[in-house]
């Protein structure tokens, strides 16, 4: 390690790193002989990146295939209005290269699939998980297991955060839990938030993620206790924080191979949950409106997404419709849409099965259809 | 009375309740207190067998009741038990 050599410009931008009596400038090598892999750029990402980057790590490495949108741009501080429509990994390296000229980047600007995982992750000594679904983390979570690389997950969901260090192996050699000892299957998708459900509270990646890279920083200069074998949770709205156990678990078989995640997830599966019904399109709803027809829309999302943009539905969130039931005609067309068109199915589904409806028709596409077809002036979210 | 934190994921559940006390003597009763008084929460927690999901996990203070006595862990007057929820980010 001492043959690392750092510049004058090196040694005076990271000096008070190296004025930690136990950081000194043995870490300082470690971090910059250190090849840090962070999987996707985006909320927890963005933290995550920038602190890595400045701190000085050697090596970087950005996995992520996404465009940088507009929506992003409300916690992922990474980016700016000008990356809009731009890769994500090419932008973050730009905007990093600036923070930091010491730091050597690679770009994976692919999806990170069972096909490359492997051959991906093993270029790098650590991996940082900051993805957004649970398909890619169990595959980031078998991949370090098989390549015996640690893996500092950080998760976030509206005010919730969760943080730790798995399959990390000690001085002494032993490996503590993986994703698995803790989550040994994911949740079914019908179980998890919906589209309407979703969303996360701007800072939270911001606390989070930056907890994520103290825990990558600890890991890659051996100070202080990894978060290994335990689960750290933060609540933003209570400010409760718990740092809970986590065990390795007996009866959890080895991971030897890649799977496919998608289908251990459920993935796919929900399309055929989506029950088959009627449907007219966009343009279909225009030529109604414009021949004055006789029709009714209405509109199932929630309160606070009509806020956000409304085409005139009578809005009954999907949790009411059967108490709200008189509110929908029978004697004429009705078209009922949602954001993107499943709530507005299995509404249709339960009216049509429950009331006997015949004259039920879903908007194809939702709301997001007609902001992209009819109305652009219709904020998309 | 057992406190049962509820994670965010499950508060529209519990009429956003953050935590709810239960009158209990072990995580089982907790559990099926809670689901009691929401019921629509029941098959978030447990599956058709009544057995915890897998992807939820229970704790007892710090500790997972997988390494205590699992639902029959005994559960004291001042006990805070945490329901800890697979969570994956944005998409989920």
């Amino acid at each position: 390690m001492g043959s690392i050599k750092f510049s004058k410009e090196e040694l005076e931008r990271y000096s008070r790193h190296l004025i930690i009596p136990e950081f000194n400038i043995e870490g300082q090598r470690r971090l910059k002989n250190a090849k840090v892999l962070v999987v996707g750029s985006g909320g927890l990402g963005s933290p995550l990146l920038l602190y890595l980057t400045a701190a000085g790590v050697g090596t970087i490495g950005i996995v992520d295939f996404d465009l940088v949108d507009e929506t992003n741009l409300q916690r992922q501080v990474l980016f700016s209005v000008d990356d809009v429509g731009q890769s994500k990994s090419a932008s973050a390296i730009k905007r990093l290269k600036g923070l930091n000229p010491h730091v050597k980047f690679i770009e994976h600007n692919t999806r990170l699939t069972s096909e490359n995982a492997l051959e991906i992750l093993s270029g790098y000594d650590v991996v940082a998980d900051g993805t957004d679904n649970f398909p890619t983390r169990y595959l980031v979570n078998d991949a370090c297991v098989i390549l015996q690389k640690p893996n500092v997950y950080a998760s976030i969901f509206r005010f919730e955060g969760q943080v730790s260090v798995f399959n990390y192996t000690d001085q002494n050699g032993n490996t503590g839990p993986n994703y698995r000892d803790l989550f040994p299957t994911p949740p079914p998708p019908g179980l998890v938030p919906s589209c309407a459900e979703g969303g996360v509270i701007g800072v939270l990646p911001g606390i989070i993620g930056s907890l994520q890279a103290n825990e990558v920083i600890k890991v890659v200069t051996h100070i202080g206790d990894p978060l290994s074998g335990r689960l750290f949770l933060f609540d933003a709205l209570t400010f409760e924080t718990r740092t809970l156990k986590v065990h390795k678990d007996p009866t959890q078989e080895s991971i030897v191979k890649l799977i496919d995640y998608q289908e251990f997830c459920g993935i796919g599966q929900e399309a055929d949950d989506t029950p088959s019904v009627k449907e007219v399109t966009v343009r279909a709803l225009e030529d109604m409106k414009d021949s004055g027809e006789a029709y009714q829309l209405i509109d199932v999302r929630e309160p606070y997404e009509y806020e956000i943009a409304n085409i005139n539905g009578v809005l009954i969130p999907l949790d009411q419709i059967a108490d709200q039931v008189d509110q929908i005609a029978s004697d004429k067309k009705v078209v009922v849409h949602c954001r993107s068109g499943v709530r507005s199915a299995n509404a249709i589904s339960l009216l049509e099965k429950k009331f006997g409806f015949t004259n039920l028709y879903n908007l194809k596409g939702g709301i997001l259809a007609y902001a992209d077809e009819i109305d652009n002036t219709l904020a998309k979210y | 009375m057992a406190r049962i934190i509820i994670p965010t994921p499950l508060r529209k559940f519990t009429d956003n309740q953050a935590t709810i006390e239960v009158e209990a003597i072990d995580i089982r009763e907790s559990i099926h207190a809670l689901s009691a008084l929401y019921p629509d929460l029941k098959k978030q927690l447990l599956d058709d067998t009544g057995e915890i999901r897998q992807f939820v996990r229970i704790y007892l203070g710090d500790e997972d009741i997988k390494v205590l006595n699992n639902e029959k862990t005994p559960v004291t007057e001042d006990a805070v038990i945490s329901i800890v929820p697979a969570i994956a980010g944005g998409i989920a």
